[in-house]
């Protein structure tokens, strides 16, 4: 007998955390979409703005609005710096320079969040509800909700920004081809900047939900590995790519997870995104939404 | 190798396809070859020699991944997985069927270069940034097959005791014995990689690195060679994962997750991508780094901060500069510390003059 309660709750938690993970996944989206650039440190930069967001509630007592302010302060400067200091000098360069400094960046970030606040797990209390929601057969906690909000909401506004704004046009001209968008007076520097300031903002949101879901410590950076089967799934370069990767991944992690992890003794949620990547890699590398430029030679 | 040559006089074919142009080449590969096998094993203390160990498992793990990497131009984030997957193959074959190191030892350098030519299929179709998000979920995939198969690895979170390489009666035990061992690996790893390079396979791996288009065009078969080049690189990780097996005496998944394939990653970076003497500094580098924070904290920490604090600074510690250099590699010096080497070498080849 098919048990359809047990297959719901599996399907709305799914849905909940994939869109969590969406958001995660959308600031990945964002510095690729503009610049080209790999961020392998995505989840590493997440962890540290859920550390700032920890540590300015727990350790020095500031208010709520004032911890969120200043780690979209902090992370937004610390955009733009990055790609003054290290990425600017990395342009032209093979894919594998890129990877590799991303990589060495998420290092070094794993090494200075718990250098710099201490390697216990702190906890980042949100003035949410603890209680889980009761609809009818399914339990939903309050936290994935508002995760679930925020992600939505942040997708409709950079959904928006692209689609109308000045800034975000000239955003996607830079996308498009860097030459001509600097023929036509952009100033393309300036714009990778800005991707990168954006990815920060995005990643102190996540850092805080996250960060209240999961606490705050190293360990919260693994929420980056979950970005790669979400973006490849949903296209590298698209936002509503980024909303339905989530949704994917959410809901097949969980489902797998549901049903295989009894057999297997666990860790089906870190191996089945991948597997499933894999296979979107060999059938349609360039994701359901993506744009259909893949060289083959 | 350092020398000065004075003048071109080369009047035969032979002379000029010489493998050491000039004698001195000659007395130095023999000096080298005395320093490594009689004067540094039997002048170094054992703990010393330990750590020459594990330098020596890391030159031929480099080398394979500078073999995709360097010469190839291929991204590979799963040489962990395939080391792992040789360490299994090893240690069950070790292990079930009692087989002598000299058979398990290939042989899981062959399943690693299976699995390792499989997870390189995709380079077919993608590459770049696609193929590193491929390899990395190779990575992930086999860490979580041999993890959970517990036919593999005896159960979760389970390690596999591998009995001491024997030769015959003689039982390889001691770090002393372990080095000459080693030697002989590292070795073959140095001259094979050199002649690889030198061969039909070879240029094909650099034509390919350098201009795949134009590689195709002329006649090469991309997909072959780039399997052919997963397949040899995953070969020397799995040798490489048997060895370290051998070396611990023990076969665990944790030596063998994501971060050891960015551990070789920075070494090939920091020692130079495309050369065998970059792999060799940057094998070096990369294993005594994490050492020599250890002992610097332990010495001079206590003056700047407490005990406690020296215990977190320490891995941490390792982690930023582990990162801050391959970035600082990446962006200042892309060579590595072979194109540094080379700067200081041919600066005393015309010294004391400045050209």
């Amino acid at each position: 007998m098919f048990d359809w309660q047990f297959f719901v709750l599996l399907m709305s938690n799914g849905v909940l955390i994939g869109l969590m993970y969406s958001l995660i996944a959308l600031g990945f989206v964002l510095v690729y979409k503009a610049t080209d650039a790999i961020n392998f440190a995505q989840g590493e930069f997440v962890m540290i703005a859920g550390f700032v967001v920890a540590v300015a509630l727990g350790a020095y007592g500031a208010p709520l609005w004032l911890s969120v302010a200043i780690a979209l302060a902090g992370m937004v400067v610390f955009g733009f710096a990055l790609e003054r200091v290290m990425l600017r000098r990395l342009i032209g360069r093979p894919i594998v320079a890129v990877v590799m400094a991303t990589i060495g960046l998420a290092a070094i970030l794993r090494g200075v969040g718990p250098l710099a606040w201490g390697a216990d797990t702190k906890s980042l209390p949100l003035p949410i509800p603890d209680e889980p929601i009761v609809l009818g057969p399914l339990f939903i906690p309050p936290i994935q909700v508002a995760g679930a909000v925020v992600s939505l909401l942040f997708l409709a506004a950079f959904g928006y920004f692209f689609l109308k704004s000045r800034k975000g046009i000239a955003m996607r001209a830079v996308a498009d081809n860097q030459q001509v968008a600097m023929a036509m007076g952009i100033n393309v520097e300036r714009y990778f900047g800005l991707a990168w300031a954006m990815t920060g903002i995005v990643s102190a949101l996540g850092g805080i939900i996250w960060g209240s879901l999961l606490g705050v410590d190293v360990h919260l950076a693994l929420v980056g590995f979950k970005v790669f089967p979400v973006v490849i799934l949903g296209g590298l370069d698209s936002i509503p790519g980024a909303v339905i990767g989530g949704l994917i991944v959410g809901i097949v992690e969980n489902v797998a997870a549901g049903y295989i992890d009894p057999y297997v003794g666990g860790g089906t949620k870190d191996f089945a995104p991948y597997l499933l990547m894999i296979i979107a890699l060999m059938v349609r590398p360039y994701g359901i939404f993506g744009k259909t430029i893949i060289e083959r030679v | 190798m350092i020398h000065r040559e004075c003048g071109v006089l080369k009047t035969t074919y032979e002379a000029d396809m010489a493998l050491y142009p000039l004698p001195i080449a000659r007395w130095a590969v023999a000096a080298i070859a005395v320093f490594f096998f009689l004067v540094l094993p039997l002048s170094v203390h054992e703990y010393y020699l330990s750590l020459v160990n594990l330098i020596s498992i890391a030159v031929v793990g480099a080398l394979g991944l500078n073999i995709l990497v360097g010469y190839t131009g291929q991204i590979s984030i799963g040489h962990g997985a395939f080391m792992s997957v040789g360490a299994y193959t090893a240690a069950n074959f070790a292990v079930r069927l009692g087989a002598p190191f000299w058979v398990a030892l290939p042989l899981g350098g062959l399943m690693a270069a299976l699995v390792g030519a499989v997870v390189g299929i995709p380079s077919l179709r993608i590459k770049g940034l696609y193929l590193a998000i491929a390899t990395l979920a190779g990575q992930l995939i086999i860490e979580w097959t041999i993890n959970h198969v517990s036919w593999i690895s005896g159960g979760v979170q389970a390690s596999i005791e591998v009995p001491r390489p024997r030769l015959g009666s003689y039982v390889i035990g001691s770090q002393r014995q372990m080095y000459f061992f080693l030697l002989v690996f590292v070795v073959l790893a140095i001259v094979g990689t050199l002649n690889l390079m030198r061969s039909r396979v070879g240029r094909a791996f650099i034509a390919i690195r350098d201009q795949d288009i134009a590689a195709e065009i002329i006649g090469i078969d991309i997909f072959r060679y780039k399997l052919l080049a997963f397949a040899i690189s995953s070969f020397y990780a799995g040798v490489t994962g048997v060895l370290y097996t051998y070396y611990l005496g023990i076969a665990n998944y944790e030596q063998f997750q994501i971060n050891v394939s960015i551990d070789y990653l920075a070494m090939i970076i920091i020692g130079g991508l495309g050369s065998v003497l970059g792999s060799i500094f940057g094998a070096i580098f990369v294993t005594v780094l994490p050492i020599a924070i250890r002992y610097a904290m332990e010495a001079f920490g206590d003056v700047f901060f407490s005990s406690a604090a020296v215990l977190n600074i320490i891995p941490n510690l390792r982690l930023i500069l582990f990162g801050g250099l391959i970035i600082f590699f990446l962006v200042v010096e892309p060579e590595g510390l072979n194109r540094l080497w080379r700067n200081i070498r041919s600066y005393f080849r015309v010294w004391p003059f400045a050209y």
